[in-house]
């Protein structure tokens, strides 16, 4: 049995944030990891992936990107030893391969089971990640067996699927991604898009998360946002980090060939129907970047930015296709895989403490969990709007931290 | 905005009844009921008063009643309109009230929201004429004239917000699934 003051689950970037301003306050704790330091980065991802935030946003509290591109994207294996690097420079007491089984509330704190023993700590914080798990809808189990299904963390690259057409079903940052890499490999890619958010990749010569920084929107905290619930649910944007900086929204895929359908509403008779709603999906994704560009502008007009940037910019809207199909006959031989690109939802089936709601959502304010002395740490829209970025995590940890402190404090 | 907006909806009585709901999906549930009863030829009566909702029956104030039937070019009596039409009266005013809902939500004030709807229909579908048609609408499309205080890009997004929370236009463009039986 191992006693320590707090227990920090999970060392990526944001386990190690709360280990750094912990022993910046010398709290006496633990990091514990299921696998290496970066786990998720090293096993979770495709192969092409790269960060979304530019390099100059890579920073976490003491160590920031100093290599030789600054606007470009880090790929998975420059990620992961950005995080190593971090967990090195902050020497945080790391213990790789430990799994947590158990999670348990005690008089004065918590008890983990884990593959490596006991443990107890006064206070944990739960920073194992927002994406423990690919989210599938139930109608997969309609799907003709003949048709290969994949999640993200089943793909790696387009030679693992078979020759044929791809049905790639969600538009956020993972369906855009992978409808394009697929589509290029020569496998004809329909998307099924419902609501979604676009962005472009830069806006007036800078990189669109440069604009969300700088505007403030990005700092727009929690406790200000109109409907949290939505804002926490928001899909990620569609942005691809490449060198070339392109956009990758639903015209650049439309170029390149790629058939967009409506959300898919249903698997009957082996027949996937998708909904006749496709027009309203890109004006609601359309009305909503152009509030945010209005946004960007008022901002950089009232701040007497204008002289350093380019001229505002209008996008064309999202084209809608002459004739959107409303059904595809998934065993007529024209979709060889269906990639379900809908979304990842956090694992907390080791947790057994009653603070999980209806939706499987952790219950916390501001990261602050619905039992004394659980925090949580790296979830959409924790205490800002930047909260899951890498980049966002300084600002989040460090209040977390001390809240913490605090508790720690009044309980001595 | 240097008025309150007053388009006479309730929006303080739906957000409540958001909040309520949230916690207690049973009564969430309602069921909504029409009882048809066919005169002659393709003409059918139609009568609505109950539905079930909050837990328990509920009643309209009152009993419609419609009147189905097909045109004369379809070799019929016309006394009243077709059961496809209906779709479109339904869609029309459920788009209608959601403009109307929503503007109230965000403190806009409308003067006038007039809404045209056509519904494009090869009717050899039905005739079983050519079994590559389908029985029913190809395409609906619904045009909005919107009188009010707001920018054009405000009115656009009430029109958008307005089919992301439709009942009829989500029945209209997804599947749903229907039974039917003999008694």
């Amino acid at each position: 049995m191992t006693r320590t003051t707090t227990v920090v689950i999970g060392a990526g970037h944001a386990g190690l944030a709360a280990s750094h301003f912990l022993s910046e306050r010398s709290i006496d704790h633990v990091v514990l990891e299921r696998g290496e330091v970066a786990n998720s980065w090293r096993q979770e991802r495709w192969d092409s992936l790269r960060l979304l935030t530019p390099n100059w946003q890579s920073r976490l509290p003491g160590l920031r990107y100093e290599g030789p591109d600054p606007d470009g994207y880090l790929t998975m294996g420059e990620v992961t030893e950005f995080i190593e690097r971090f967990a090195k420079v902050s020497r945080a007491p790391v213990r790789t391969g430990v799994n947590v089984t158990s999670v348990r509330r005690t008089d004065d704190g918590y008890h983990l089971a884990t593959s490596d023993g006991e443990i107890t700590g006064r206070a944990v914080v739960i920073a194992s990640g927002a994406c423990n798990r690919p989210t599938v809808p139930p109608l997969k189990d309609a799907v003709p067996a003949e048709v290969e299904q994949l999640t993200p963390f089943d793909y790696r690259d387009p030679t693992q699927l078979p020759d044929g057409g791809v049905l790639v079903v969600g538009a956020s940052a993972t369906g855009v991604q992978l409808a394009a890499e697929l589509q290029r490999s020569g496998r004809p890619v329909t998307l099924s898009v419902g609501e979604h958010v676009r962005l472009p990749r830069t806006y007036r010569g800078r990189d669109v998360l440069w604009w969300m920084d700088a505007s403030g929107v990005w700092d727009q905290r929690y406790d200000e946002v109109d409907d949290l619930t939505r804002a926490r649910r928001l899909p990620s944007p569609q942005l691809v980090g490449t060198p070339e900086r392109t956009t990758l929204d639903l015209n650049a895929l439309a170029a390149m060939g790629v058939e967009l359908v409506g959300r898919l509403a249903a698997i009957r008779d082996g027949r996937a129907l998708f909904s006749g709603g496709l027009r309203n999906v890109f004006s609601l994704a359309d009305l909503k970047l152009a509030r945010l560009l209005d946004t960007f502008d008022e901002w950089a007009r009232t701040r007497g930015r204008d002289a350093e940037l380019g001229p505002p910019e209008r996008l064309a809207p999202t084209r809608v296709p002459q004739a959107s199909r409303l059904q595809l006959d998934l065993g007529s031989g024209e979709i060889s895989a269906i990639v379900w690109a809908t979304g990842f939802r956090p694992d907390y089936g080791w947790l057994d403490v009653p603070v999980i709601d209806e939706k499987g959502r952790l219950r916390h304010d501001g990261g602050v969990v619905d039992s004394p002395g659980l925090y949580a740490l790296g979830l959409p829209v924790l205490r800002r709007r930047k909260s899951t970025f890498i980049y966002g995590i300084e600002d989040d940890a460090r209040e977390v931290t001390d809240h913490l402190t605090g508790y720690l404090a009044a309980r001595h | 905005m240097t008025t309150v907006a007053d388009n006479g909806v309730n929006v303080q009585a739906l957000l409540d009844a958001r909040e309520v709901l949230k916690g207690a999906p049973e009564a969430a549930q309602f069921t909504w009921r029409a009882s048809a009863k066919w005169q002659s030829g393709v003409h059918s009566t139609i009568k609505v008063q109950s539905f079930f909702g909050l837990g328990e029956e509920q009643s309209h104030k009152a009993e419609s009643v419609f009147e189905a039937d097909h045109p004369e070019v379809f070799a019929a009596e016309d006394n009243g309109i077709t059961p496809i039409e209906y779709l479109i009266v339904g869609l029309a005013s459920c788009l209608s009230a959601g403009v109307a809902s929503v503007a109230q939500n965000r403190g806009i004030q409308l003067h006038s929201v007039e809404a045209t709807v056509e519904g494009q229909h090869d009717i050899r579908g039905i005739l079983g004429a050519d079994s590559d048609v389908r029985n029913g609408y190809n395409d609906i499309k619904v045009t909005f004239h919107i009188d009010a205080d707001a920018s054009r890009e405000d009115i656009e997004a009430l029109v958008a917000q307005s089919q992301k929370r439709s009942a009829v236009f989500d029945a209209l463009t997804n599947p749903t699934n229907v039974t039917v039986e003999v008694a």
